[in-house]
């Protein structure tokens, strides 16, 4: 009787969830890799996607979605069920990604920080992020006392390897002396695992953090030790109003509308976006005053410089670790080399773990 | 890279306060096995008196009242852990894994209002002679008092389980049921106490994460420390003062290793991550290796569930 009762109000559940996915309506998915109260990248989508619904369209999203078979599962289900646009917004989800565009051709598929467009309804974006760690890192060359920074990274892949150059390249150029000492967690968040990381690399001299995973944790840690600290994804401040200098911010927001708006309209086309601070993709936080008025002029004229593109995060002459030069003198690293970076520059103490 | 002894008394002082939780945590399910019960939830109780004590302290601006509601909400999840494997009978094992993954999600479904807001001081103690005592300064003063609570815990227990008849009655019904039982002893009764203990424990560990060691909400912040600390109990083998041992190993090469990514010793990090894990089983499994002590301390009826006749 039990059984036959829960057996008739599932299909009466799923009959009411087909004629509302029977409507008609233009609908936009979004697919987190992170639960959207992580305070970091998939918190940074959501906003994103709280945007494309006070634009006037609908949106539906799945969050703590796992890379890997059950992403094309939930992928799959949103093209099912009526969506015309979906975004997929981790690397890990390329692939399924791609699977699910060739059985769906009349829905457009957007996928965040991936290269693999397969079919013509895929479209991949990323943001420059690596603008925002240069402009970190000529703050911290400029801010440090004991010419150490300490860098908080997560995974060894091009992204985060990207950063920490930009960073360590930026702060050579203000300040010779500069040694980036790193400490590598293995995790995208585990606050405690970060603090510990925070206090041991504050503890052997760096008196500037940063990090490249998305807890709020080591910039506690730096207010209460008294050092210089960054926020990552979202502006920070409020966690350590005294130690942050500015957060970089992930802002997929106009992205997202525009897209929504162009697939709705008919006028999407396939595109590979990679935008930074010109576009707007990646934003900083207002300026910590601490650092005296006239380094936050030379921040705000280096920011705009990267903007314009009269400044590029990775000008020539760079070297790696042993000393082999990877850009000339003059010249300007290209997308391809940023997007496959895997080796440390000069200046950069350890190595990458393989 | 200072080296002196001042920085020595820091580091040790960090370590402690990085395995707290383990301490809190696997002495509270020490007690629950030690009757027979095996509870898999310890890392969902965790979680659910992490985001209980976090809330209680943003709506009633008091870490007392935070303190007591983390360790009271790990309480009722864990009679909710007693309903079904005392009263209903079920598998521990099973029931343990799903409490865990309700403990999460729960906990993911609460937090929702409080990312992001900061969190408050809370009081630490003797920071005078943190200042002004080199060396043993950093290491005995300045911490919360949940630390030293968590400190003498190991020691509470060992002498409780040992020397007290309430003590012996847990061995017993742990060891053997069915004679605790024709014995007179409310076999059920003192599950249920030990189990209700363990959740508030494991309440307690997890306000101390979002309290005290980094002190915000954020989703799944235990990280797996229920996890390990299950482990220790193992591997300590039900000995609350090898938990101990164990859980400064554990949180003392997890920092080690830290430290020396960041002084730039040229070993592999991977190995330096696995570190903490293999050293902490090392020692472990060479402090117990004593197989007569082991099985006086190993509850026999660890997971079995017992169905008295009526």
């Amino acid at each position: 009787m039990y059984k036959l009762f829960l057996r008739g109000l599932i299909s009466v559940l799923f009959l009411l969830g087909l004629s509302i996915n029977a409507n008609a309506d233009f609908k936009v998915g979004f697919v987190y890799v992170g639960p959207t109260g992580d305070h970091g990248w998939t918190y940074q989508h959501d906003e994103g996607r709280k945007a494309v619904e006070a634009a006037g369209i609908k949106t539906t999203y799945v969050e703590s979605v796992p890379e890997g078979a059950d992403a094309e599962r939930v992928i799959r289900q949103l093209a099912q069920s009526g969506h015309d646009l979906i975004f997929t917004t981790s690397f890990g989800y390329m692939d399924p990604t791609n699977k699910v565009a060739k059985d769906f051709p009349n829905v457009k598929f957007e996928h965040a920080t991936g290269y693999k467009r397969e079919h013509s309804n895929v479209s991949t974006y990323s943001a420059r992020f690596y603008e925002g760690r240069t402009l970190l890192g000529h703050m911290a060359g400029k801010m440090t006392k004991t010419n150490t920074i300490g860098y908080i990274a997560s995974f060894p892949i091009p992204e985060v390897i990207r950063g920490i150059n930009a960073m360590t390249l930026a702060a050579q150029k203000v300040n010779p002396d500069i040694k980036t000492k790193i400490v590598w967690v293995f995790t995208w968040y585990d606050p405690g695992k970060e603090s510990e990381a925070a206090q041991a690399l504050i503890d052997q001299g760096a008196d500037v953090i940063m990090q490249h995973t998305d807890s709020t944790a080591p910039v506690q840690v730096a207010e209460k030790a008294g050092v210089w600290s960054f926020g990552q994804a979202s502006d920070m401040q409020r966690f350590a109003p005294k130690s942050i200098l500015t957060s970089i911010i992930d802002d997929w927001a106009p992205y997202y509308v525009e897209r929504s708006i162009a697939a709705r309209d008919g006028t999407w086309k396939q595109q590979d976006t990679w935008h930074g601070l010109k576009e707007g993709m990646v934003a900083m936080a207002p300026y910590n005053s601490a650092m005296g008025g006239d380094l936050v002029k030379e921040v705000e004229q280096l920011q705009k410089d990267l903007a314009s593109g009269k400044v590029h995060s990775f000008t020539g002459p760079i070297y790696d670790q042993k000393g082999n030069i990877l850009v000339a003198e003059g010249a300007v690293a290209d997308d391809g080399m940023l997007a496959g970076m895997n080796v440390y520059v000069k200046g950069v103490e350890g190595d990458i773990p393989q | 890279m200072s080296f002196d002894l001042n920085f020595i008394g820091v580091l040790i002082g960090a370590i402690m306060a990085s395995s707290v939780p383990l301490i809190l945590a696997a002495s509270g399910e020490l007690i629950t096995e030690r009757s027979g019960v095996l509870n898999l939830g310890v890392e969902g109780m965790m979680i659910i008196g992490a985001i209980s004590g976090f809330a209680l302290m943003v709506v009633t601006d008091n870490l007392f009242f935070a303190v007591i509601g983390s360790m009271l909400s790990g309480l009722v999840i864990s009679l909710i852990f007693g309903l079904l494997t005392q009263s209903l009978l079920t598998n521990h094992v099973a029931t343990g894994l799903a409490l865990t993954i309700f403990g999460i999600g729960m906990s993911a479904m609460i937090g929702k209002n409080f990312v992001g807001i900061p969190g408050k001081e809370f009081p630490l103690l003797f920071v005078n002679f943190k200042e002004s005592i080199p060396f043993l300064g950093p290491i005995f003063f300045g911490h919360s008092i949940i630390l030293y609570f968590a400190f003498g815990l190991p020691f509470l227990t060992n002498y409780f389980l040992k020397k007290t008849k309430t003590g012996l009655i847990i061995r017993a019904v742990g060891d053997s049921p069915t004679s605790a039982s024709n014995q007179g002893i409310n076999v059920t009764l003192v599950r249920y106490s030990c189990i209700l203990y363990g959740g508030a424990m494991c309440g307690l560990a997890g306000a101390y994460l979002s309290l005290i060691y980094t002190p915000q909400w954020i989703e799944n912040m235990t990280g797996g420390r229920g996890w390990i600390a299950l482990a220790l109990v193992v591997f300590a083998t039900w000995s609350p003062i090898k938990v101990l041992i164990g859980a400064l190993i554990f949180g003392g090469i997890t920092i080690l290793q830290l430290h020396m990514q960041a002084i730039g010793l040229r070993i592999p990090v991977q190995l330096l991550s696995a570190l903490p894990y293999i050293m902490t089983i090392i020692v472990l499994v060479v402090i117990s290796r004593d197989s007569r002590k082991i099985k006086l301390n190993t509850p026999t009826s660890l997971g079995q569930i017992f169905y008295k006749e009526k």
